[in-house]
C-alpha cells in the first residue's frame, strides 16, 4: 500500500477563487502519480490572500506552507513534499513564522486555517466548546456578567456594549425569544464573516448557542447573504454535524436546555444588513427598516424579544466565556477592548485578515503589513467600514484603529475593513458611487435616502461639470445634512460619511477647473 | 391514448397556465408555515424554473395567505429574483469599492467589449448575462467575478472568458 500524503489546502471562497480547486486536483493525481496516496484536507484560510492558494504539510510537529500554488506547480510540489530534504522555489518554511501570521492576536481566528472546517473533533481538540460547557454550568445572569465584563461591543459596526443588549433580551418576558445572527456582510472591503464561517463554522454555532443560554432564546436564525454559497454549504454541513452529536437540539450537551438553529439564505438587498430590515427580510418581507423604539431585543422577529448580532461578535463569546471577561477586556484600549479582525482589502499588495487588538493604527495596517499598494503607485486613500465608511488621506492614516479615535475624526471603524487606492483614485467619482450605491440599494421607505440619493448623485456629476460650483456645493452640504438628520437608519444617515469626507481631504478632486488644468 | 398527446409529450410538453400554477404551488407548498417562507419559496421557484413567471403571484397569494400586491412587492425588493429568463451562463461582475481600486471599473469595460454585452443585458442568443454584484467578499483578490457558480478573482477579461468557455464546455457535456 502506498504511503499516505497529507495536504492542507483551502477552501475558502479567496483561495478557490485564485485556483485552490484545480490545484487540489492536480495535487491528487500528482501524488498518485507519484506513488503516493493524497489525503487533501480542506480547511479555512489563513488569511494570508496574496499566498493563496496556499498549500500546507505537517513537519516535525509544524505545519510548512507553499505558496502561492499553481495547478502547474502539482508535480514539483508534490516531490519537495515527498522528500523533506528537497527544496522547492514557494516553499514559505513554517507558516506561524511568517510576520504576517506571527504579529497577530487570533482568539477569534485561532483555528480558521487550521482545522477541519466540518471536524468536531478537531475542533474540541483546538479548544472547542470550552465556553459552551462553562456558560451550561452558569446562570443566565451570570453568563449575562460575562459578556459585560468582557467589554465586548457590536463588531457589525455600530460598536455597541454587547453586555447590555444580552442582558435586555435575558430580562424581556416572553413564551419565544430569539437569537438572530446577521450574516448579511455586504460591505465591500470586508470579509471576516465569510471567512469563519468557511473556516470555522462551530464557532459561530457554539458562539450562538451560548447566546440562546444565556438570554434564554431557544431558536437561532443565521440570516447570510446569498452571495456566498460556500459559507452556506459549510454552515448547513456543520449544523447537521451539531445536530447528531447532540450539541444542537432538544438537550444541549446533555444539559436539558433546547436550542435550535438554522441558516436562512437572503436574497440580494444591502439593506437587510440593518438588523431591523434583516428581521422583516427574515419574516418573509420586503426588507423595508423598521423605527427603532422598539428595540429588537424588546420587540423583534415575530414582535419577540431577539438578540441580533453580528457574525464576529458571536464568534467572540465562546472565548469569553471559556478565558472570562477579564481575559477578553485585557486586550485593546479604552472602550475598545478585545481584538478585531481588520481586512486590508482594495488596492494592496498583502491583503488578508490581521486580528489584533484595538490601537493600531491605519498606517501599521495598510503600509507596514499591507505592504502598501499592489500597483506599486503612492497610497493616497484609505476608505475605512465599508460603503459608509469615510475617506481618509495620508495625513490620517497614524490614527489608532479603536471605536472612539474614529468617531473623533469623522470616521468609524465599522466592520473592520480597509479599502486602500492608490492615487489614480478619483475621490469625485467615489463621492457620486457612495450616492448611487446608496439609490441602487435604499429600501425607500423614508425620503432623505431614497430621494436624496438620487438628487446627491446629480449635485456631485454637476459640480464634476464645474456648474454652478459654489451653489452645488452649498446645495451638498445641505442635503448631506438633512441625509445625516433625516434618515431612518445607518443607509441614509451614514451615505453622506463617504462624500463629506471625500470633499473635505480630497477638496482638489471637486474643483473642475483644477481637473482640467492638470489634465492639459 | 390519442396520437397528438403523444406527439405533445414527447416533443415539446406544452403546458398550460394551470400546469404552471399548479407545478409552482407544488414547489412551495413545503415553505408555508416556515420563518420567511415566502423568500425560500420563491427562490425554490426560480431555481427550478429559471425565473418567476406571471404565475408565480396567484399561486404564492393563495399558498401564503398574502395579496398578490404583497407578494409583488416582495419579488420587487429583492435583486435576486427575475420576471425573465437569463442567459444560460450569468457573468457578475463586483462594481464596490474595493474591486473599484483594484480596476474594477476598467475590468467591466473590457468584459463589455469582449462579449459585446452591456452590464444588465443578455445576449440575443441567450447564452450569456452580465450583472453588476455588490461585493462577493473577495475584496484582498479583486477584481472579483463570478461565472455560473465559479469564483474568479485577480480577474481579467481573459480569465472571465475562459471561465465562461469552461462552463459552456461542461455544459456540453
Amino acid at each position: 500500500m502506498s504511503a499516505p500524503l497529507r495536504i492542507f489546502l483551502p477552501l475558502d471562497s479567496a483561495a478557490v477563487a485564485l485556483g485552490a480547486d484545480e490545484v487540489a486536483e492536480a495535487l491528487a493525481e500528482a501524488a498518485r502519480h507519484a506513488g503516493a496516496e493524497p489525503v487533501i484536507i480542506r480547511t479555512g484560510s489563513r488569511g494570508m490572500h496574496w499566498l493563496e492558494p496556499l498549500v500546507e504539510v505537517e513537519r516535525d510537529g509544524a505545519r510548512h506552507g507553499f505558496g502561492p500554488i499553481e495547478a502547474s506547480d502539482a508535480a514539483s510540489l508534490v516531490k519537495a513534499l515527498l522528500d523533506p530534504k528537497a527544496s522547492h522555489p514557494k516553499a514559505l518554511g513554517p507558516v506561524e513564522e511568517i510576520a504576517f501570521l506571527k504579529k497577530q492576536t487570533r482568539l477569534t481566528f485561532a483555528r480558521c486555517g487550521v482545522v477541519d472546517p466540518l471536524s468536531l473533533a478537531d475542533y474540541e481538540a483546538h479548544g472547542g466548546l470550552e465556553g459552551l460547557r462553562k456558560a451550561l454550568a452558569l446562570d443566565s445572569a451570570a453568563i449575562c456578567e460575562e459578556i459585560m465584563a468582557s467589554g465586548l461591543r457590536g463588531r457589525g459596526g455600530a460598536g455597541f456594549p454587547a453586555g447590555v443588549k444580552w442582558k435586555t433580551v435575558a430580562g424581556a418576558t416572553a413564551d419565544q425569544k430569539y437569537i438572530v445572527c446577521n450574516a448579511d456582510e455586504g460591505d465591500s472591503g470586508t470579509f471576516a464573516d465569510r471567512m469563519i464561517m468557511e473556516g470555522d463554522p462551530f464557532s459561530l454555532i457554539e458562539g450562538m448557542t451560548i447566546a440562546g443560554i444565556g438570554v434564554g432564546a431557544t431558536q437561532g436564525y443565521i440570516y447570510l447573504r446569498s452571495e456566498y454559497p460556500v459559507a452556506a454549504r459549510i454552515l448547513n454541513e456543520a449544523i447537521r454535524a451539531a445536530y447528531e452529536a447532540g450539541l444542537l437540539g432538544a438537550s444541549v450537551l446533555g444539559s436539558g436546555k433546547r436550542f435550535d438553529l438554522e441558516v436562512f439564505i437572503g436574497a440580494g438587498a444591502y439593506i437587510c444588513g440593518e438588523e431591523t430590515s434583516l428581521l422583516s427580510s427574515l419574516e418573509g418581507r420586503r426588507g423595508e427598516v423598521r423605527a427603532k423604539p422598539p428595540l429588537p431585543a424588546l420587540e423583534g422577529l415575530f414582535g419577540k424579544p431577539t438578540l441580533v448580532h453580528n457574525v464576529i461578535t458571536l464568534c467572540a463569546a465562546p472565548t469569553i466565556l471559556a478565558k472570562g471577561g477579564a481575559f477578553y477586556r485585557d486586550f485593546g484600549m479604552g472602550k475598545s477592548t478585545g481584538t478585531m479582525p481588520f481586512q486590508i482589502a482594495g488596492n494592496v499588495k498583502h491583503g488578508g485578515l490581521f486580528e489584533t487588538a484595538f490601537g493600531v493604527t491605519v498606517r501599521e495596517l495598510v503600509e507596514t503589513l499591507g505592504g502598501g499598494t499592489r500597483s506599486g503607485r503612492p497610497v493616497r486613500a484609505v476608505q475605512i467600514g465599508g460603503p459608509l465608511g469615510a475617506y481618509l488621506p495620508q495625513s490620517l492614516l497614524d490614527l489608532k484603529m479603536d471605536y472612539e479615535t474614529m468617531l473623533a475624526n469623522g470616521a468609524g471603524v465599522g466592520h473592520g475593513g480597509l479599502v486602500v487606492f492608490d492615487d489614480t483614485v478619483d475621490l469625485l467619482a467615489q463621492a457620486h458611487y457612495a450616492f448611487e450605491f446608496c439609490a441602487e440599494e435604499s429600501c425607500g421607505k423614508c425620503t432623505p435616502c431614497r430621494v436624496g440619493a438620487v438628487r446627491g448623485a446629480e449635485v456631485v456629476e454637476r459640480i464634476g461639470r464645474g456648474e454652478a460650483r459654489e451653489a452645488n456645493l452649498a446645495m451638498l452640504e445641505d442635503l448631506c445634512e438633512l441625509m445625516v438628520d433625516g434618515s431612518l437608519c445607518a443607509m441614509g444617515g451614514m451615505t453622506p460619511i463617504p462624500v463629506q469626507s471625500a470633499l473635505k481631504h480630497f477638496p482638489e478632486d471637486f474643483d473642475a477647473r483644477v481637473q482640467r488644468r492638470a489634465a492639459e | 391514448m390519442g396520437r397528438g398527446w403523444t406527439v405533445c409529450a414527447t416533443i415539446q410538453p406544452v403546458r398550460t397556465m394551470t400546469d404552471i400554477r399548479s407545478t409552482i404551488t407544488a414547489i412551495m407548498t413545503p415553505h408555508a408555515g416556515r420563518t420567511g417562507g415566502l423568500i425560500t419559496a420563491l427562490r425554490a421557484v426560480q431555481d427550478a424554473l429559471g425565473h418567476l413567471p406571471a404565475e408565480t403571484d396567484a399561486a404564492a397569494a393563495s399558498v401564503f395567505n398574502l395579496s398578490r400586491a404583497e407578494v409583488k412587492g416582495v419579488i420587487s425588493f429583492y435583486a435576486d429574483f427575475h420576471r425573465e429568463q437569463k442567459g444560460r451562463t450569468v457573468v457578475r461582475l463586483c462594481a464596490a469599492e474595493a474591486c473599484q481600486s483594484q480596476g474594477g471599473r476598467e475590468l467591466r469595460a473590457d468584459v463589455e467589449q469582449r462579449f459585446a454585452l452591456k452590464t444588465g443585458a443578455t445576449s440575443a442568443s441567450k447564452d450569456m448575462t452580465l450583472e453588476a454584484v455588490y461585493c462577493l467578499g473577495l475584496c484582498s483578490v479583486g477584481p472579483a467575478a463570478m461565472v455560473g457558480d465559479r469564483l474568479v478573482g485577480r480577474a481579467t477579461a481573459e480569465r472571465v472568458e475562459a471561465a465562461v468557455s469552461r462552463r459552456a464546455r461542461e455544459a456540453g457535456r
